[in-house]
């Protein structure tokens, strides 16, 4: 996903003219082409979908999905849920924390963000975790250190 | 030619596949064989994933835990032949996990390729749609009613009353929203239908609209599963061109158009009136009911809304008739149930049998114990909004009533397995910390309560005035399970009160019951 100045997701916006209840389709497109959907657009959407600033701030605030800032270049998404939790999912929480310095859901840098998430769907193959949308199970401790190394090499090449 | 199924969806990716599909090809390649590489679903053995299987004389033998570093030695064993290795599991169909599984729904998983209209059809597909096509709507709710289906999504309301109730509705446009928000842990059900057979959603959807007189239907599926997304995406495509979709349903003169959207990370998305707002643009914030969206659903129109194993069980049941599913079952509790069993359990997966199964039986029979080793705990029944069951409780079969009897839930049938090293109180706190988390916010018991709710176990946890504050969540969980609109609010009290009842040592409480531990 290649970053995007606000003015060039404009034609993006136009195509959903009059039709408010394409609002969570127009920002999922928004943050697929920009990687967030930057917040100075929240007038011209709200404007174009016939919808107050107010529904549109609110609908981008509400979903947990929807980010007003850039990414950092590696996310990880690690599932907090019973099942993964029942299979040391907090145990490798610590060692990710530990092992890269950064904190879970806390304030992100530009290189690495490390959030929580609810289930991936994966609880028979507990503990699951994305990588930059990449979904990995049965992770240990030693298959993290080694999978994050490999997409922050990507990451820094791409 | 040796035909390989090497599976494509989720649950084996995440563990490899594309890699081993790779090496496989690349393997076979070097060696001259010649092997035709189907991309199949899941069987739902997903402690073997990934699940490789060669088709030979004698069936489909499997492979199981591939590793891409180890196909060139699975070659070396004369797999192609069903050669003998440490991974091989025999043939699958008799595998004992599975042959003892009586697959209504999924009958069609891990075993066909999940986009191939051709395989659909050689395996069933589209009898229950021609036979729904052939009946009158007010006749197929009757045939819905009589097969005893009720919700698979939790909540267990009667499908066919729903459909009916919509089919008698009077309005110009219907719509049919099926419930793909399957955001609870532990329950995967959802994810294998449409990763790895959505056409049985489809032809379940497409039923229910020429049934009720529905022409438009969404499937809603939560943006965490983003290959159901574009398998989906892709068997509707498929389905299109076939002609099992659009303006002529089968050439019918029926029309309907399937359309799937994807949620945004929400939770409280899984509750149905909150999903309808979402789908129509806004903030997934709970309706009250009345009005119930069979009468004013999605736009304020009638709307049959269903989770994904309900409507994907809707087509055996057409094909087959009422009487075929209701005789799987036990009471008021018909057909089969889903089971999904996760967690720390040595033997996770998908185990379709006719209610009335215990406990006891899935977690050791199928499941072969803890994965740890350590003896198991307690068992979480139905999602986070779902009771902990103590070993006192497994023999109790699962029945949406005798669930109920004991204020446990069946739910959408997903099991979480703890080992004794789980500490409840723990676990407890969590249930009101996700609920904290999730809450649309609409309703102050689940707002505020799930807030309080952390509070009151933080200090029971830290011994201040125990004894007072046991008191408090008690009340606490009251009020939120009899003031919240919906079971977000309404059930968090569920784990939270089973855990406190059954393990109140681990709250720092006298272990009244601690032979149930």
């Amino acid at each position: 996903m290649a970053p995007q100045s606000s003015e060039t997701l404009l034609p993006v916006i136009e195509r959903y003219a009059g039709k408010p209840a394409s609002l969570l389709v127009l920002l999922h497109e928004l943050q697929d082409l920009a990687g967030y959907v930057p917040s100075e657009l929240v007038p011209q959407i709200a404007s174009k979908l016939n919808l107050s600033r107010a529904e549109v701030h609110g609908v981008l605030t509400y979903y947990h999905d929807f980010r007003d800032s850039p990414p950092p270049r590696v996310v990880v998404k690690l599932c907090r849920a019973e099942a993964c939790q029942s299979m040391g999912t907090e145990a490798l929480a610590a060692h990710i924390e530990e092992h890269t310095g950064c904190r879970f859901d806390g304030k992100r840098d530009g290189a690495l963000g490390l959030e929580s998430i609810y289930c991936l769907g994966q609880c028979a193959q507990s503990p699951a975790l994305l990588i930059n949308d990449r979904l990995y199970a049965k992770v240990t401790p030693a298959k993290f250190d080694a999978i994050l190394a490999r997409a922050q090499e990507e990451g820094a090449s791409a | 030619m040796t035909r390989l199924y090497i599976p494509r969806d989720s649950s084996a990716l995440a563990l490899g596949a594309d890699e081993i599909a790779a090496a496989v090809a690349a393997e076979a390649q070097r060696r001259g064989e010649s092997v035709e590489i189907v991309r199949n679903g899941s069987r739902g053995l997903l402690w073997l994933e990934p699940l490789v299987e060669v088709e030979t004389a004698q069936g489909r033998v499997g492979y199981g835990n591939v590793e891409p570093e180890r196909v060139a030695e699975l070659f070396d064993a004369g797999w192609l032949a069903g050669g003998e290795h440490a991974s091989r599991i025999g043939v699958v169909d008799e595998h004992p996990y599975l042959k003892r599984q009586q697959r209504l729904t999924f009958a069609r998983i891990g075993i066909t390729d999940p986009l191939s209209t051709e395989d659909y059809l050689a395996h069933g597909g589209l009898a229950g749609l021609r036979r729904a096509l052939a009946l009158d709507g007010a006749a197929a709710c009757e045939l819905l009613i009589d097969s005893g289906l009720r919700g698979r999504g939790g909540a267990a309301f009667p499908a066919g009353i729903k459909w009916r109730t919509v089919l008698q509705a009077q309005a110009a446009q219907k719509y049919v929203v099926c419930n793909a928000d399957e955001g609870d842990s532990g329950t995967f059900a959802d994810r294998l239908s449409m990763e790895s057979d959505p056409f049985g959603l489809i032809e379940g959807m497409t039923i229910a609209g020429v049934v009720t007189g529905a022409t438009e239907g969404y499937i809603y599926v939560r943006s965490e599963y983003p290959h159901a997304i574009a398998t989906l995406n892709e068997a509707i495509e498929r389905a299109r061109a076939a002609g099992w979709l659009g303006k002529d349903v089968l050439g019918s003169g029926r029309a309907f158009e399937l359309t799937v959207a994807k949620g945004a990370g929400a939770y409280v998305c899984g509750e149905e009136t909150a999903l309808l707002e979402s789908l129509e643009g806004k903030r997934g914030i709970v309706r009250a009911k009345p009005p119930i969206p069979a009468l004013a659903g999605l736009f304020g129109q009638p709307t049959v809304i269903n989770n994904v194993v309900t409507l994907a069980s809707v087509p055996i049941i057409f094909a087959q008739g009422a009487a075929f599913y209701r005789d799987y079952g036990m009471g008021r509790s018909r057909g089969t149930l889903p089971i999904q069993l996760a967690g720390n359990i040595k033997q996770g997966g998908l185990i379709e049998l006719a209610f009335g199964v215990t406990l006891r039986e899935l977690l050791h029979d199928y499941g072969g114990g803890a994965a740890s080793g350590r003896p198991i705990k307690a068992v979480q029944v139905g999602g986070p909004l779902g009771t902990y069951l103590p070993e006192s409780q497994w023999d109790i079969p699962l029945d949406y009533e005798a669930y109920a009897a004991v204020g446990a839930v069946v739910g959408h049938g997903g099991l979480v397995v703890h080992d004794d090293t789980a500490n409840l109180a723990d676990l407890a706190r969590y249930a009101m910390h996700f609920c904290v988390k999730e809450s649309c916010g609409k309703c102050t018991p689940c707002r505020i309560g799930s807030v309080r709710g952390v509070e009151v176990i933080e200090k029971i946890q830290r011994g201040e005035q125990r004894a007072q504050q046991v008191k408090l969540l008690r009340e606490l969980c009251d009020t939120m399970l009899s003031g919240s609109l919906c079971a977000m609010g309404g059930m968090t009290p569920y784990p939270v009160m089973s855990a406190l009842e059954h393990f109140p040592e681990d709250f720092g409480l006298p272990g009244q019951h601690a032979a149930a531990a």
